[in-house]
């Protein structure tokens, strides 16, 4: 009788009305509901990360985020993927071959634009992650062309965790004294004959330059052609409203030749960090390269806007270069649930607010306080939310790796040789091959 | 009829090359399409030229290194073993390692021409791998500092085994030992040679590690080879199919050189 009763009273307070058989499967139903509802807040399986962030603050900012994870879910065991070497060459080729063998990692990371959409969407190995950008409400802090540039189709395919700049000057304090002085007459012209002072005051390589793999050369054309064109111009030889063979990009070439009279002539058995070194050394005035060169300053003990200070590279100022790193969600992600919660922490205020500071970069969110971050990220962020946002070449945002690695090797070939309308128009063969 | 027409040919199997590009695998046949758009790139053309060039001088280096240095060890006085050992031991490192300590060493700032200034021979300073003039021959210098060693314990095998007999008969017939050497040892020393052009070519036509190290193809493209730019194109630029042909031309290149060797040696075997 008390059992009856029971069974009763449960049909009621679960509110399913059925027969005694039905009420036993409706039961079982209730209990998989509970187990697998129950355990979605604190999670469990495991979450594999994939990234090339292995040393310095890449790998303290990306250890914060797991932080922040693994506080709101206790029970995943989360996996470190990461693959060391510059820029992800080598993440790069082992994350292809994991793809393509049918093992993708839970989420990966990825540069926005080209190098996701073209590499990675184009070939279907991803899920779009639309649903989760419109649920968090994504669209009101995150930059509409920061969105465009994830986004393929009506879908989105990734969500940004930070932007870097890669049109800054990085200028030693004590050295510049009044030959190179920031803000004052910010463009090219003003740039190389403050280079000639500097050079004429004894200085032999007032600007420092790594080129070896020759990428840091290709910043140096893209930061020229947004200084000499314009973003719009810019933005228009990727989407066909303007050519490679216009004057603008022989122009940009040109003054790259010209900068090449001031650097030191080790350049291409160096990286950017050994630039770097130079400038801080003084041996160097200052340096053309992304902001993670702060990172390397900072972790040398300098003290922004005290020892070095950095702005936008001559000409480009009210453009931002965006070097955006984002993580998406691959198809036939093993621990699917996880890696949206992932997805969702990359995208969230304290994610951002976690990760960026030790990163050296700014958040791609515009609702992070900027107060946490040192000044000169202060004045990036400031710029961030009204410069126009141009997409990097060199770093895969722009165009597909086809076309950036071969202006690589272009660039290359213009540093030994010099030659503008040569590599102008070999630029222009590789549009058309790449491009369209 | 149309819907023939229109359908791609299934013939992954025959074909000589694949317009795969992009991550996901595309087996439609180019023909050869690949291979003539190959070797009209210049990087690829200024690959194969660096490819031989290199291959000729860390040859030539190695087997003169080798077979100098295995003379030398061969003159049973006190010591030898040491210095066996010593020219031995660049071969247990790998090339990376090499690489690393070598483009250390080539840095036109603080490396080896801060000790030819010391020491006054001042027009021996180069700008080294800064100059597209010079790097390979510092890529040159760098492999057969590593091979060099493997060479002469090949000669130095070949040495010891030709019989003391040999040596005495000569003399007895009134031969001067320069004679000696030109008459009767460098002629026993070319099935050694030979075997170390075959290894050491097959090694540097392939080579990877130590260019990728010391100077990933640069400056410019004085220092590409095929190797590197075969890894280039498949994991930088997602271009499958130009590796892939990239890789076909290596494997003629090393089976020429191979082939006719095991032809011989098979050969030379029979008449055993």
């Amino acid at each position: 009788m008390s059992s009856k009763w029971t069974r009763r009273q449960f049909v009621k307070t679960t509110g399913t009305a059925a027969g005694a058989l039905v009420l036993g499967g409706a039961f079982a139903e209730f209990l998989a509901a509970c187990a697998s509802s129950s355990p979605t807040t604190s999670g469990s399986g495991s979450l594999e990360i994939f990234s090339w962030w292995t040393a310095g603050g890449e790998a303290d900012g990306l250890a914060e985020m797991f932080k922040i994870y693994q506080q709101k879910y206790p029970g995943v065991k989360i996996v470190n993927a990461a693959v060391a070497g510059g820029a992800g060459s080598n993440a790069k080729a082992v994350l292809a071959t994991r793809m393509q063998g049918g093992k993708p990692p839970d989420s990966f990371q990825v540069h926005a634009g080209q190098e996701l959409i073209s590499t990675w969407v184009k070939a279907d190995k991803m899920e779009p992650i639309t649903s989760i950008w419109n649920s968090e409400g994504w669209d009101s802090v995150i930059p509409k062309d920061l969105k465009t540039i994830v986004s393929k189709g009506s879908d989105v395919w990734s969500v940004p965790v930070n932007v870097h700049r890669g049109n800054a000057l990085w200028v030693n304090l004590a050295k510049a004294g009044s030959s190179i002085t920031p803000g004052a007459g910010n463009n090219l012209d003003a740039f190389l004959s403050a280079l000639g002072k500097a050079k004429s005051a004894g200085i032999q390589a007032p600007l420092a330059l790594g080129s070896k793999g020759n990428w840091q050369v290709t910043m140096l054309l893209e930061n020229n052609i947004v200084a000499v064109g314009g973003a719009d111009f810019y933005r228009g030889l990727f989407n066909g409203k303007s050519s490679w063979t216009d004057n603008n990009v022989k122009s940009a070439l040109t003054y790259i030749k010209s900068m090449l009279n001031y650097v030191n002539s080790d350049h291409t058995t160096i990286d950017w960090d050994q630039a770097a070194g130079r400038v801080q050394a003084g041996t160097s005035v200052g340096t053309i390269m992304g902001d993670w060169a702060k990172g390397y300053f900072t972790a040398n003990n300098w003290k922004p806007d005290t020892d070095f200070t950095g702005i936008a590279s001559p000409g480009t100022e009210k453009t931002y270069m965006i070097v955006c790193d984002t993580f998406g969600l691959p198809k036939g992600a093993p621990d699917r649930d996880n890696a949206i919660n992932w997805i969702k922490v990359c995208g969230s205020e304290a994610g951002q607010a976690a990760f960026n500071p030790k990163k050296g970069s700014i958040p791609a969110r515009t609702d992070v306080p900027a107060s946490i971050f040192d000044s000169i990220a202060q004045k990036f962020i400031a710029e961030f939310k009204t410069d126009s946002l141009t997409p990097s070449i060199a770093h895969g945002s722009a165009a597909p790796e086809a076309f950036a690695s071969g202006v690589n090797d272009e660039m290359g070939q213009f540093v030994q040789k010099k030659d503008v309308n040569a590599s102008a128009s070999n630029i222009a063969k590789l549009a058309d091959q790449y491009l369209k | 009829m149309a819907v023939a027409a229109t359908r791609e040919r299934p013939d992954r199997g025959r074909s000589l090359g694949s317009k795969w590009y992009g991550i996901a695998p595309d087996y439609t046949s180019a023909g050869l399409t690949q291979y003539i758009d190959l070797f009209g790139l210049p990087r690829f053309q200024a690959d194969v030229s660096n490819t031989i060039e290199f291959t000729i001088l860390f040859l030539i280096a190695c087997i003169l290194l080798g077979f100098g240095s295995a003379v030398l060890l061969d003159q049973h006085v006190r010591g030898t073993i040491f210095f066996q050992n010593i020219f031995l031991f660049p071969l247990a490192i790998s090339f990376v390692v090499t690489g690393t300590v070598w483009r250390w060493i080539f840095n036109p700032n603080f490396g080896i021409n801060l000790l030819l200034e010391d020491v006054h021979l001042d027009f021996l300073k180069s700008p080294w791998l800064a100059d597209t003039r010079t790097a390979l021959y510092g890529l040159v210098i760098a492999a057969a500092w590593q091979m060099s060693g493997f060479c002469m314990a090949m000669f130095l095998a070949g040495l010891r085994a030709i019989p003391d007999e040999l040596r005495e008969a000569a003399r007895v017939d009134g031969a001067s030992e320069g004679r000696i050497f030109l008459r009767v040892i460098l002629p026993l020393m070319r099935p050694i040679t030979l075997s170390a052009i075959i290894i050491l070519g097959h090694i540097s036509l392939k080579i990877f590690d130590l260019v990728y190290v010391m100077t990933f193809g640069g400056p410019g493209y004085a220092t590409d080879m095929p190797s590197l730019y075969m890894w280039v194109a498949v994991f930088r630029q997602n271009l499958y199919g130009r590796g892939a042909a990239i890789a076909m031309v290596l494997l003629i290149m090393v089976a020429l050189l191979i082939v006719p060797y095991l032809v011989w040696s098979l050969r030379s075997e029979d008449e055993r």
